[in-house]
Formats: structure tokens, C-alpha cells, sequence
């Protein structure tokens, strides 16, 4: 048996904003495949860290590199309470089809076959009749369910998902993660942010506990124990204004 | 009364051009209109009309009233206020909006006092409001070329700047053409009121913009749907505004804004998405 490949590698990365951390020094892999939560704090760093894997946000220190299937097409990346203007006069079926831009790109059509995978993307989260239906007229839970079909469609190896069930219902909830499930089953390497831990224990087999460090990363049995969530909830939130440049690694 | 509707065209040629001209403009401003609407940047249309004016104003002191002169400057003003907007904004702590009332401000200062310098009050009342009624061979032919340019980048940007409004972060995900595309679309605002400030001038030329699209949006919930009527509702206006004009002897483009200013009011009224009318009495719930 060989060891697992790795989608996500991290080399010594540090995240932030102006030149404060808020993923600080993290390093280790996720492999290909997998499925992991990553817990924590608010503050710690989870949406930051996402944000670098997508590549929006620049690490500050160390570096970020995706490997295999995961360098050629982009992540699909679900961000937390996506900026979606709902005024927009769109359609949900279009809003869904935009999962297809790494297909049809700029300026490529949208094929009978495509049309077909965009009915079955809407069936696949319970929206089928929707089609035609304004995106302004979607509750909460209904704009999650149209998110998630787009994900769908965009058929990457590597999807994130920013805290996708905050607000939504325990029915709504549930059949997400049973399409995160199958994308599991699919071996695609899916890395999801949450806060309910009863989920995370129940469904996925990694977590890395981060709060602004990484606290554990590893089996989630492992990573869940009392004194790692303690650590955890110790870390200030507070920024130092008299933090001095950080030295770690340099020497 | 269909003598009136028909004859002015028919028998005067200045007519026919401004016919011509109203129709290109709005061929080319109504869809324009509705994406500065949908993203939000109706001001920013506005502050770029008149950021305009200091570039026409020296194209003006060194060539007189010459179209390929006051083009040029014209299209270098706005686009270089759009960019300082954008980058005092994005690199100091004034947000956009604040930035572009202050460029705007001055442009509109600065253009009125370099055309003062040379010319006449006649010539400032042109620059201002334009000269809808005089538009030459040379004006047309920029005008419909604007207007086709801009209906043709229109269909081939059309995906990502739906995409850029609706859902920005999704677009950064997938493709880097959300920051060329803005840009290209600033330029095509700049194109198309350069071509407006032709026929109505600095102050108005906006107006053909704005307000079909803001009156197509009491009508559509659909973008394809918002496009087309802006345009309809455009060129109704401007062929209602020259026959005012002609026939109760009104400034002609000051009277083609006005009919596009009833058309927002009718439609703000009457219009079936959020018409006044439908809130006011939107009639029995439903029974699901």
C-alpha cells in the first residue's frame, strides 16, 4: 500500500490581514480523498484559511500548493453567507448554471446535455420546479440548496465549504450532507468549516482543531478530546498592539 | 393628427438625423443604463457625464467645435477621472462615491471655465445641452459606431458581469475576467457618454441612460426582458421628445429627457414589479 496522495500541502503558512496572523504557522497535508472538518473558535482563522486554499487571499509567510487533480481545475469554494446580491433579476436555473463557467468559460453555450445535468443538479437538492423562479423570491435554506446544485455542476476534485448549514434546518441540513457524503464516496477531498460537533463526529473521519494555531489535526475522535477543545477556547481573541515581528523559522 | 406624428420627419432632413441620433443612443445607453443600475453605480454614470466635460472643453480651445477634437478629450477625461475614482477610493479611506462628487465637482467647474475662456454663451449652452438638432454626417457615424460597439461587447461580456454583480466571489473562484471586465465596461460608459454628450450635452446626456432603465425596472424581472424595453422606452422618448420640440418650439433635448422623465413616472406608477399603484393596493393575498 502506498501512501495516500496529497490534494492540499501547507509549507510553514501564515494568513492575515495587514501583517497580523490569523492562520499562524500551519503546517501539514490533506490528502486527497479525504473529508475534514475544520472546528474552532470564531477568530481563528477557519474562513481565512479557506480563503487561501481558493488563492483570494495571499499568505503572508510559507506556501500553499495543490497537487495532482487538484492543480488543474479550480476548487469549487462555497464561501460563508456568499455575497449574493439577491435583488438581481436571475433565475435560479441560471444562478445554477454558472457551475458550468469551467466548461463553458466566457463564452461557450450551454448543450442539451448541459440542460440535462442542470435538471438533474436541481433534482439532486430538491429544487426541481424551481427553474424559472427569481433568486430574490429563495428563502435561506432554499438559496443553500441552489448553492450547493451549482457546486454540484462544477465537478471539482477539491470543494470547500465555508459553515454551509449555519441557519439552515435539520431537514435541509440533512440532505446536504448526504450529498457531501457522495462526494466523499466519489473520492473527491472535501474540506468543510463548522460548529456543530455532533455533525462533525458523525459524518467526517478528519478535523483540524485551529484556533489561530493549530491546536490537533488528525482522526476526529483524536482531535475532539476535552483538553484539545479547551486549548482551544483559551485563545485571546484580542489583538497585542505591541506584538513584535514573529521570529519562528528564520534562525 | 397622424400628419403631425409623420410630416416633421419627412419633410425636414435636421429631423431625420436626430432620429437617427436618439435611436443610436439609445440603442447603445438603454442596455449600459441597466447594467450601471443593476451594479449599482447610477451616480457613478452620472459623476463620469460630467467628468467628461474639462477633456471636451480643450479638445473645444484648441479646435473650435470639432467632433473628432472634443472626442478625444472627452473619452481621455472620463476615463482617467474613473480610474483616479477608483484608486483614491481603493487607496485611501474615502469610500468611491465621496471620490467621484468631488472629481465630478470639479470636472464640471474646470470644463465650464476653459470653454468661458474662448467662447461665447452660445457655444457654453451647446457644450452643456448639446445640439441634437444639428448632428452631422461625421456625428451620426460616431454615434452608430458606439452604438454597435457597445451592443456587441455587450453580448460577449454578457456572462461575467452578470456574474460580477450577482455573486463577485464565485466569479474570483472560477476565472480572473472580473477586474478586465469591469474596466472594459467603465470604458464602454465613457463611449456611450461621449456619444450622448454629442447630441444633449454634459448635463443630459446621462438622462437617456438612466432613465429607461430605471423605468424598464417597474416592468421586467428579467434581465434579457429589462434590456430590450430600456431601449423600446428610449427610443419612444426621444422620438416623443423631438416632436414636442417641433411642434411647441421646446429645446429639443432638454424635451427628450423630459419624455423619458414621464416614461419613469408612468412607470413608477403603473409598473407591474413594484409599481406604486401595486403596493398601494396589491389586492387579496393568495391561497398559497
Amino acid at each position: 500500500m502506498t501512501a495516500p496522495a496529497t490534494a492540499i500541502r501547507f509549507d510553514e503558512v501564515t494568513l492575515g490581514y495587514g501583517r497580523r496572523p490569523a492562520v499562524h504557522h500551519l503546517d501539514g497535508e490533506i490528502p486527497a480523498a479525504s473529508l475534514t472538518a475544520v472546528v474552532g473558535p470564531n477568530g481563528a482563522g477557519k474562513s481565512t484559511l479557506l480563503k487561501g486554499i481558493v488563492g483570494t487571499l495571499k499568505p503572508l509567510d510559507g506556501r500553499i500548493r495543490l497537487t495532482g487533480a487538484a492543480s488543474r481545475t479550480p476548487i469549487a469554494y462555497l464561501p460563508q453567507a456568499a455575497e449574493i446580491d439577491r435583488s438581481f433579476p436571475l433565475s435560479i436555473y441560471d444562478l445554477v448554471a454558472m457551475g458550468l463557467w469551467s466548461r463553458s468559460g466566457l463564452f461557450g453555450g450551454i448543450t442539451r446535455k448541459d440542460n440535462t445535468r442542470i435538471e438533474e443538479a436541481l433534482a439532486a437538492v430538491g429544487l426541481t420546479g424551481f427553474e424559472r423562479r427569481p433568486i430574490s423570491t429563495l428563502s435561506g435554506g432554499q438559496m443553500q440548496r441552489a448553492l450547493f446544485a451549482r457546486l454540484l455542476l462544477q465537478n471539482s476534485p477539491v470543494i470547500l465549504l465555508d459553515e454551509p448549514f449555519t441557519a439552515i434546518d435539520a431537514k435541509t441540513t440533512a440532505d446536504l450532507l448526504e450529498l457531501v457524503q457522495r462526494w466523499h464516496d466519489e473520492s473527491r477531498t472535501v474540506v468543510a468549516v463548522l460548529h456543530d460537533l455532533d455533525v462533525v463526529k458523525r459524518v467526517f473521519p478528519q478535523t483540524l482543531l485551529i484556533a489561530r494555531e493549530p491546536v490537533a489535526w488528525g482522526e476526529t475522535q483524536e482531535v475532539l478530546k476535552p483538553e484539545n477543545l479547551l486549548k482551544a477556547r483559551r485563545m485571546v481573541e484580542a489583538h497585542d498592539p505591541h506584538a513584535a515581528a514573529c521570529h519562528r523559522n528564520v534562525a | 393628427m397622424i400628419e403631425a406624428l409623420f410630416s416633421p420627419f419627412a419633410e425636414f432632413e435636421f429631423m431625420q438625423r436626430a432620429l437617427v441620433g436618439v435611436i443610436a443612443i439609445a440603442l447603445g445607453g438603454g442596455p449600459v443604463g441597466v447594467f450601471l443600475m443593476l451594479r449599482r453605480m447610477s451616480l457613478t454614470g452620472d459623476a463620469m457625464a460630467h467628468a467628461i466635460l474639462p477633456g471636451a472643453a480643450v479638445g473645444y480651445l484648441l479646435a473650435g467645435l470639432s467632433l473628432p477634437a472634443m472626442t478625444v478629450g472627452g473619452l481621455v477625461a472620463g476615463v482617467v477621472v474613473a480610474m483616479a475614482a477608483g484608486l483614491v477610493s481603493r487607496l485611501t479611506a474615502l469610500k468611491e462615491d465621496a471620490s467621484l462628487a468631488a472629481f465630478y465637482l470639479l470636472s464640471l467647474a474646470l470644463g465650464v471655465t476653459i470653454v468661458s475662456l474662448r467662447g461665447s454663451n452660445v457655444d457654453l449652452l451647446h457644450v452643456l445641452f448639446g445640439t441634437v438638432l444639428a448632428l452631422d454626417d461625421n456625428t451620426l457615424l460616431l454615434l452608430g459606431g458606439i452604438s454597435t460597439l457597445t451592443v456587441l461587447a455587450l453580448a460577449v461580456l454578457y456572462r461575467p458581469l452578470v456574474l460580477e454583480c450577482v455573486d463577485p466571489t464565485f466569479l474570483r473562484s472560477v476565472s480572473r475576467a472580473g477586474t478586465p471586465t469591469h474596466l472594459i465596461f467603465l470604458g464602454l460608459v465613457v463611449m456611450n457618454l461621449v456619444g450622448g454628450f454629442h447630441a444633449l450635452g454634459t448635463l443630459l446626456a446621462v438622462g437617456m441612460m438612466m432613465l429607461p432603465a430605471a423605468a424598464s425596472r417597474f416592468w421586467a424581472s428579467d434581465i434579457t426582458l429589462m434590456m430590450i424595453l430600456s431601449v423600446v422606452i428610449g427610443i419612444a422618448s426621444g422620438i416623443c421628445g423631438l416632436l414636442l420640440s417641433f411642434h411647441l418650439e421646446l429645446p429639443a433635448g432638454p424635451a427628450i429627457i423630459l419624455a423619458a422623465g414621464v416614461a419613469y413616472v408612468i412607470s413608477l406608477m403603473l409598473g407591474r414589479e413594484g409599481g406604486l399603484l401595486w403596493l398601494a393596493w396589491p389586492g387579496r393575498h393568495l391561497e398559497a
